[in-house]
This record gives C-alpha cells, structure tokens and sequence, in this order.
C-alpha cells in the first residue's frame, strides 16, 4: 500500500516550490495527480526516469507541481515532444497529461497516430467536457444539448468518445475511470504505465466552475454524484461512451492487447540498416 | 555491412550530403514529413540514421515532426528536420517553443516558390522573412544559407555547432538548385570535423538552474533522465524554468535571449568573400544564387569591370558590419533574389547613405543564370 498522503507529497510534489496550485477548488485535476502520484509509488519508478508531458490547459499545469523531468509544451502537441522523448532515451517511463480539448481536438490528429504507431507512452486525457481555462468553450466531448459559452443555446456537435477513439486507433490498452473512482483510477494508471505499448487512460472529471454551472451542477459534489450514479462497470461487450448528460457510460478497462511496440519494431530495423 | 563513408568521393544531391552532414555532426534523431523538394532528406535519414544507431520517425505533420526533434534534443540528442515552405509555415508554432524553451534542433527549409502550395518543384527564396520572423514574439535567431552540394555538408555542421553552442534552434535554408544538384564530393575524414556539444552542468543537481544567466548568456543544458530534474515550458519562466510574471524576470529572460547571441556575432555571422579588394560594384548573394553571383562576377572582371561579391551564408543575424564597411568602400550593391526584394530590404536598412543598392529579382519559378546577373552588373 502507498505511503501516507503527507509522505507522498513531499517526496513527489514540488511543494516548496510552486504551491498554491492554479486550479479551482474542488477541481478533480487534483484526484488525477493523487491518483498518478499512488500510481507511481506502486510501480516504484525513479523520479529521475519519469517524464511528465503536458500540453495547454488546465491539465498543461499539471507537471509544474511535480518533480519528475516535466515539459510544458505546445496545445496539442504533448504526445509529440514525448515521442521524441522517448525515442531519444527508451529508458524513460513518459507520461502525458492532456485534456479533451488538448487531446482531441487541436491535438486529435497526434493522438490516433500515436496510438496507431503503439510507442510506449503513457497518455492520461483528463476528460471535463468543457475549455475550462479559457473560460467554458465547447469542446469535442460536450455533449449534444449541453451549454458552454460559445454555444449558448444547446449544443448541436456530438461528442468524441476518446477512449473508444483510441481503441479504434490502435492502442495497446485503454481504460477510463473516473475522479469518483479514485482507487479503481490508480490502478487503471498503474497498468498503463506498465503496459509496453501506447497506453490510454480517460479519466472523466468535473469542471463545475465553466461547465456544471451551465449544466445545473455547479459545485463538486453534484458532478461527482452524477459520475456515481451513471458510470457503470464494463463487463462484457461493447462500451457506452460518456456523450450524454442523461446516460450511464462505462469505465474500466476497453482494451488491453499485445502487440509489438515501436522501439522493439525499430531495434529490428536499425539491425536490418546494418545488414546483420 | 554499414558503408564506410568518411573520405569517400561521391556523388551526391544537396539533399543527401545534408543527411551526411548532419550525421557528421552528430545528429542521432530526425523526424519529418514528406515534401518537394525536401523528401530526399527524410528519404536518406531513413535508412542512415539506423545504421548509426540513430532513430528516424515520420510523423503525422510537421507540427509532430518538431516536436518530436524538440523532445529528442530535451532527452540529450542532437536532432533535425527537414520541410519546405508550407511545412515550415506549419512549424512555427513549435519553432517558437524551441526558442523559448532554448532547445537546441537544426531545421532545413528547402525553398520552394509560395505563398501556399505555390511551386513545389520550382527554386525560389520567398521564406528569408519569416525564418527571422515566422514565429510569434521577440526573439533572435539563426539562419544559414546554401550554395553548393559541399556547403549541404558543411553548414550543416556549422548549424548543428552553433546551435549547441547558443542554445537556439538554427535555420538552413536551402533551394530547388541547391538540394538537387548532384555534385561529386568528398566526405572528410570524421577527425577534420570540428563538433561541438552543449556544455552540461557542473553543479549537483540541487544547485541547478536551467535557465540561470551567465558570461555568455547561454546556459548549461541537461538532459532529461541525467538527474537534474527541472521544468520546461513555453511560458516566460524565470531561471529555475517555472512561469513567471514578474515584470523584472520577463525583461531579464528576453534580453538574454538576445545578448547571447549579440556576443557571439563574431563566429555567428559567416560570409565569404570574393575579389572585394578593389570592388566598385559589389553583388549580395545567397544561396544558389551566388554561385551564379561568383560566375557572374569573374565574367565582369574578364571586360574589366571591377565587381566582387558577398555571399551571405548567415542570413541572420545579418551580417551587418560587414556588408557596411564593403559598402563604405564601392560605388554600387547589387543585390539579385530568387524572390520580390527580402534582403535587398536589409541591405538598404545598413546601407550608410553614400551606395546605390540595385535590386534583381525573379519571380517566376527559373534560377538566376550568371549571365543575367553579368547583365545587370554592366547596367550599372
């Protein structure tokens, strides 16, 4: 079992150093990064063997406060610096931290190749179905009839369905959780730093400042209620994405395949370059 | 068998010595997109970089592909890509963090003819400006020219160098003539090639600021995994690399920026020079086009006339002081462009007020023949 929380912050937060945190109170940001932190005691990696990428957003914040090797890069682009990273020196456990807007949408097109190449990164897509930092824009997951400040009215897109987008796209293995589900979410991140190949964990989590309050639950405990109440656990067959404020979704583990990855895949090659 | 290259005579496109002179210079990570008239690079980094236990990926766009070359020169190896004109466009975002963040990559731009899609297979320099100033916000850089298939090896190398050396991503750019051209060419033996890397810290990693100012401005660079775990980002930060926005940290951090590669003007800025001595009309060339330029310039010196030529192979920072005092010393400048006037701009903003600058440009696709710079060297 993971140390005591007091314990876990000073050994793995920068908390000296970049506390207080800029994220709303209540935000489940906070649920991500405990759950990553008891994720990484367990597996008992080396902090100096830990990257932890970022793109922008509220999730982009995410790295600042702890202290692996941590890079805040461009919108969108976090899956890419991590690929250079982790081709660069293999021996790194990369992890990135992304948001729905980050990932799938300015982002969308690195992810799925990401997951159709199948490296060995690890990619956490914080899912709060709104642009929180910039003030409660629609993004690819807000549902079909939900409000957010550029669609006033209703909105008339329908949601991406991330972890299901990444099955299709190819990944080794992909889960989601929620930040209800705090400790089933540690162990879900857990198996995905440890699976060998591109990892994807979607962790549904509240915005109640920029999207509950639009959608008639404006504080934690509602939002968080509401993941209690409609997620549902993946037993057999198929998946019900999370696109609908009326319906229940499933969480746990959607795929988790062997395959290859592509710094084995390529060691081959550089043997072939060499003619050997 | 991996071929023993080093000292070999071959016959190579600008594009492939490129590939060797990179990997000359100890680049070990390439990441791009296919695109006219670049791909070559892509193509032979393919199957180089394995064989020297490097890593080449294709990546999705060319937003990826530099950030995959950022990333991989953040995990301590030297890295480049390759593009043309709409990928470049593409690029500048991450160009910006590279500058911003100080991560050394080297990025070719093979020109072709734009704006947009443009002219694919056609030689044109339309992309000078925005190498200096395609991404967002203040910020210095440096850009190299080509103009021959053993300056394709060379300036690489000088790229890569000065690259590590100032912590700054560094331009190449190149043209349709230049990276097509098949020239024969002998790789130096690897012992003739000075390379020069980042200087890694010194300190124990808990006295460790990556972004701490120092004599030259650059600071010491470690790389991700070597236990000098630190913060990077695109956000102003101050010296231990976080965000900040203290009005006196954002003002310290950009003039760095700029005072370190103002120190370093005197290796930074290249030119080569050619029968300058007695010069009354001097041409200003880059690129393929001063190869045509050194042509035309020996045919005006055959009927007499006293020409000589300033081949930039530093864009930026523009090598003012010397294109100054050339000025101060001839009658005319001539400044011939594949494109509608960009550096005949900088020539007229240093010109000291006593030289005519004369400007020929080409706009239409075709190279510029050393005749029709002859031509309009006796026009003056």
């Amino acid at each position: 079992m993971p140390k005591g929380m007091t314990e876990l912050r000073h050994k793995y937060l920068r908390h000296h150093k970049k506390f207080p945190h800029v994220w709303c109170s209540g935000c489940g940001n906070g649920i991500v990064l405990g759950a990553l932190i008891r994720a990484i005691e367990r597996l008992k990696l080396k902090k100096d063997d830990i990257v932890l990428a970022s793109g922008i957003g509220c999730s982009g914040r995410m790295p600042t406060y702890v202290d692996f090797n941590t890079v805040h890069t461009t919108h969108g682009r976090a899956l890419t610096f991590a690929t250079g990273i982790k081709l660069a020196k293999p021996s790194l456990n990369v992890i990135a931290v992304m948001g729905d807007g980050d990932a799938t949408a300015i982002g969308g097109n690195h992810f799925i190749h990401a997951a159709r190449r199948n490296l060995d990164l690890t990619a956490i897509i914080i899912n709060n179905q709104i642009y929180g930092m910039t003030g409660g824009q629609a993004s690819p997951t807000t549902p079909y009839g939900a409000n957010s400040t550029t669609s006033s009215f209703s909105n008339i897109e329908h949601a991406f369905s991330i972890a299901e987008l990444a099955v299709a796209a190819g990944a080794s293995f992909v889960a989601r959780g929620t930040v209800y589900h705090a400790a089933q979410l540690d162990k879900l991140i857990e198996k995905g730093i440890r699976k060998n190949g591109f990892s994807v964990v979607e962790i549904m989590s509240n915005c109640h400042v920029q999207f509950g309050r639009r959608n008639n639950m404006g504080d934690p405990v509602t939002m968080l209620n509401w993941f209690k109440e409609h997620a549902i656990s993946k037993v057999n067959g198929s998946s019900i994405p999370p696109d609908s404020l009326d319906d229940n979704f499933t969480i746990g583990i959607l795929a988790d395949v062997d395959k290859p990855d592509y710094i084995a895949e390529y060691q081959k090659i550089r043997q072939m370059a060499k003619g050997k | 068998m991996v071929p023993e290259l080093n000292g070999k005579k071959l016959l190579l496109q600008g594009n492939e010595a490129m590939v060797e002179g990179a990997i000359a210079a100890g680049c070990r990570f390439y990441a791009g997109y296919p695109i006219t008239p670049a791909s070559e690079i892509s193509e032979r980094m393919s199957y180089r970089l394995p064989q020297v236990d490097g890593t080449f990926i294709q990546m999705e766009d060319e937003i990826s592909s530099l950030g995959a070359v950022i990333g991989a020169s953040l995990a301590g190896v030297k890295s480049m890509t390759a593009t043309s004109g709409p990928g470049f466009s593409l690029m500048q975002e991450n160009l910006g963090y590279a500058c911003m963040t100080e991560v050394p990559c080297v990025i070719v731009n093979v020109m072709r003819g734009g704006p947009s899609t443009g002219l694919p297979t056609s030689p044109a320099q339309g992309d000078v400006m925005q190498a200096r100033w395609g991404t967002h916000g203040d910020h210095p850089i440096i850009v190299l020219s080509v103009a021959s298939v053993s300056e394709c090896f060379s300036i690489i190398v000088t790229a890569f160098n000065l690259s590590e050396k100032y912590r700054v991503p560094v331009i190449v750019l190149s043209d349709e003539v230049v990276a097509h051209s098949r020239e024969t060419f002998t790789i130096p033996p690897a012992d003739s090639i000075e390379v020069v890397d980042r200087i890694a810290p010194n300190v124990p990693p808990e006295w460790y600021k990556p972004y701490e100012d120092n004599s030259r401005g650059v600071p010491t660079m470690s790389s991700m995994g070597d236990g000098y775990r630190h913060h990077v980002t695109g956000l102003v930060h101050d010296a231990d690399g976080f965000p900040t926005d203290k009005p006196e940290d954002i003002e310290a951090f950009t003039k760095r920026q700029f005072k370190k590669i103002t120190n370093g003007f005197f290796e930074i800025q290249i030119t080569k020079k050619f029968n300058l001595e007695d010069a009354e009309i001097v041409v200003i060339a880059y690129g393929s086009v001063a190869r045509s330029a050194r042509h035309a310039v020996a045919m005006a010196r055959a009927q007499g006339i006293k020409a000589g030529l300033i081949q930039l192979v530093t864009i930026f920072p523009f090598p003012k002081n010397t294109v100054v005092n050339v000025m101060r010393q001839c009658k005319a400048v001539l400044v011939p462009e594949m494109n509608m006037g960009q550096i005949s701009r900088e020539v007229k903003r240093v010109n000291p007020g006593t030289t005519e600058v004369f400007k020929y440009n080409r706009i239409d696709g075709q190279l510029i023949t050393p005749q029709e710079i002859f031509e309009e060297i006796q026009k003056i």
